[in-house]
């Protein structure tokens, strides 16, 4: 399982397999909506960075399959513990495009109170963690909760999504060590885009599959095509009955690659070539997974350019009412550092409410984050 | 002379120094055929090749632990932290292992090593792209801290860094990476001594103390005070540990009147020690308590980080509470 690529759709949409996922028509438009939303998403805020409208954007163009298919394998009960670079799974669970744009755009009604940098997401009542920048560090966390649900006995299983990059975090290790040792419901999903900003996977790694990695600690490892919607979508119900039945955690290695740039700091251009893209390009998991639909004459041509049409209308839309909301308010600043806000913290909010607007600098964007 | 910015300053010097030195070593994310993220890194990769500006994989404490090996084999390993937010996985290997080498092994054992990184707000960076952590070093040890604010110091304090012979967190200001420019020495001998305080701008009213990029703030600050007949020293401390005690403590005899400015989050933070020292010892000389002007103790925000970050006219707030301080 951990050198064979495991895929069903063949790259013009036909079903190699027999056993092909038994997922509903409703389900199999649902994830083509969900990718083409997230694209469009993507799309959009990329838009609005360029325009300078929000300071910084991490497109996830091409990894739409990786991270849809394997969230719908999942309950919304059970939790998820993600990077930076799976958009389209808040979309799956229902949040709304203007709450995610919300965020990008650091406004009052971002639900993090536009702390955080663009993309940093939290979405509590989706079973969504706070996002972090620091690689690696959610890969723990969904061991604990794994774990936490396994005491608890509530039969809930815990997600994490992380890079190839993020294999070579210590979290990683320590992550898949303690879910082996102790058997925890926790399904490790690497998005393996081959690229750590510059650094190819054959730097990053001495292995040949981020699978194999599994062996090491105790738990079965699937090479899956990542691009490929309805092979991630099976790998990760298997995994996810597997954690359910006291089987323990899986390591999925969804193999896939960065269309786009790291992020809207990035310039690929420095260091691998453009060809390489263009070929990555005709893998498209959308296009591909559209040739499935209309051979199974799911959808037609007109269906799926409407239904992209809608996406980027909505997408544009959501912008348009972002971008109208006010800024958080200044005495937020020191909100939520503590359940009861300390004295100390209390005196520096007086100070600086006795602060004249001229105390305030001017902030400069256009940095490589 | 050559006049460039912080960031070609630190190139230069990374690059004089790989010259001179077979033994320097570049380790880092992104920094061979990308250059480092800022660029810093620029070209040497080319000039070196893969074996002396090596691309590491993604894990700081990977980074750090495998320099410090390198460094007790005898050469002379200069990592890269890509922010020193990121620097965090690595805190075991600087404060376990780097920081008391010397001291735990009586000396027979040390590493000559330099991490470079890049530290402070300013460029809407959020949580994770802004932090300055100079006070978590500073609070250890064994370790040299560093801090430059000008090219020419910059270039010159790598330099003497790289050659000495303990280890170094060398903070790059990375709001004026680009922003700030001048004129610096092309002699590959040029050295600037480590644990020497600047002064930045002359002055017999008030004494600022700063380092970093808040160097620049205080000295706009300066510019704000002149306008009212106040003049101001800033104090450019230019290395954090060891603290050039004696220059602070002339300028605050001279001046009487005390304030230190730092990005970082205020409690325990290393203005806190600067005026304890000037507290200590030149209590008799000052005219006023000591002022701190510093960020909040909240996490480092997004939106309002405008908000969050010391302003010239914060530091000229207190500048002149200092100024009309009456016992
Ligand atoms: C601990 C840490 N070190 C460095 C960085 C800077 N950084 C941000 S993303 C990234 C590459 C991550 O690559 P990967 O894990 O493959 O995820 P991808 O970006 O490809 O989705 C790096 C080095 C960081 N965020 N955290
Ligand atoms: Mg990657």
């Amino acid at each position: 399982m951990t050198e064979q690529l495991l895929s069903v759709l063949g790259a013009d949409g036909a079903v190699k397999r027999k056993n092909r996922p038994s997922l509903t028509d409703e389900d199999l438009l649902l994830l083509h909506r969900i990718m083409v939303r997230t694209r469009a998403l993507d799309e959009r805020a990329m838009l609005l960075q360029r325009q300078g409208r929000i300071g910084f954007y991490v497109p996830s163009f091409g990894e739409e399959a990786a991270y849809v298919g394997s969230a719908l394998a999942l309950d919304g009960n059970d939790w998820i513990s993600q990077s930076y670079r799976q958009p389209g799974v808040a979309l799956l669970r229902g949040i709304t495009a203007e709450t995610m744009l919300d965020n990008c755009f650091g406004n009052a009604d971002d639900i993090a109170k536009g702390r955080q940098m663009p993309v940093h997401y939290s979405f509590r009542k989706a079973n969504m963690l706070s996002i972090s920048s620091p690689i690696g560090t959610q890969i723990v966390h969904a061991t604990g909760i794994a774990q936490a649900m396994k005491i608890r006995g509530d039969g809930g299983v815990c997600l994490t999504y992380f890079g190839d990059g993020g294999t070579s975090a210590n979290d990683f290790h320590t992550g898949l060590n303690f879910a082996g040792a102790w058997k925890s419901p926790c399904i490790f999903a690497c998005i393996n885009n081959q690229w750590a900003i510059s650094c190819p996977l054959e730097r990053q790694t001495g292995s040949k599959t981020i699978a194999e990695k599994s062996a090491a600690y105790g738990m079965p490892g699937v090479l899956v095509d990542g691009n490929d919607v309805l092979a991630v979508y099976e790998a990760t119900r298997k995994a996810v009955a597997r954690a359910r039945d006291g089987d323990g955690p899986t390591l999925l290695e969804f193999l896939s690659f960065r269309m786009g740039p790291h992020s809207s700091s990035d310039d690929p251009s420095r260091y691998r070539p453009g060809e390489l893209e263009a070929e990555w390009k005709k893998k498209d998991p959308i296009k591909r997974f559209e040739a499935f639909l209309t051979k199974e004459s799911l959808l037609d041509k007109e269906q799926i350019e409407a239904i992209h049409a809608e996406a980027e209308a909505e997408m544009s839309e959501a912008a348009k009412v972002s971008e109208k909301k006010p800024a958080p308010t200044i005495d937020s600043l020191f909100d939520d550092v503590y359940a009861d806000m300390p004295p100390h913290l209390a005196d520096q909010r007086e100070e600086l409410r006795g602060e004249g607007s001229d105390h305030r600098q001017d902030a400069d964007a256009a940095f490589p984050l | 002379m050559s006049t460039m910015t912080v960031l070609q300053a630190v190139t230069a010097a990374l690059e004089e120094e790989m010259a001179r030195d077979d033994d320097v070593v570049l380790l880092g994310e992104d920094i061979g055929i990308n250059g480092g993220v800022f660029r810093a890194t620029d070209g040497l990769a080319k000039r070196f090749g893969d074996d002396r500006v090596i691309d590491t994989p993604l894990a700081e404490s990977g980074i750090v632990g495998t320099a410090v090996g390198m460094a007790l084999y005898g050469l002379r390993p200069v990592p890269e932290i890509q922010f020193s937010d990121f620097i965090f996985p690595a805190f075991d290997q600087i404060v376990s292992e780097m920081a008391k080498m010397r001291y735990r092994s009586g000396g027979e054992f040390a590493c000559p090593m330099v991490i470079r990184t890049p530290y402070g707000g300013g460029i809407r960076g959020g949580h994770y792209h802004s932090q300055s952590p100079e006070a978590y070093f500073a609070h250890t040890p064994g370790l040299v801290v560093v801090v430059p604010a000008t090219p020419e110091d910059t270039k010159g304090l790598l330099k003497s860094c790289i050659r000495g012979d303990d280890p170094v967190i060398f903070l790059e200001p990375k709001r004026i990476y680009r922003t700030v420019k001048g004129e610096v020495p092309d002699d590959p001998e040029f050295l600037v001594p480590v644990g020497k305080a600047r002064t930045a701008r002359g002055g017999d009213d008030v004494t600022v103390v700063a380092w970093g990029a808040m160097v620049h703030t205080c000295l706009e600050a300066a510019q704000l005070a002149e306008k009212q007949g106040i003049e101001v020293e800033v104090i450019d401390v230019r290395t954090i540990l060891p603290l050039d005690e004696e220059a602070l403590l002339s300028s605050a005899r001279k001046t009487g009147k005390v304030v230190v400015a730092m990005e970082a989050t205020r409690t325990c933070g290393v203005a806190s020690e600067v005026s304890a020292i000037i507290a200590e010892k030149a209590i008799d000389s000052l005219q006023a308590p000591i002022v701190r002007i510093t960020g909040y103790d909240t996490p480092f925000p997004y939106t309002l980080e405008h908000v969050y970050m010391p302003s010239a006219h914060r530091v000229m707030a207190g500048i002149k509470k200092v100024v009309e301080f009456d016992f």
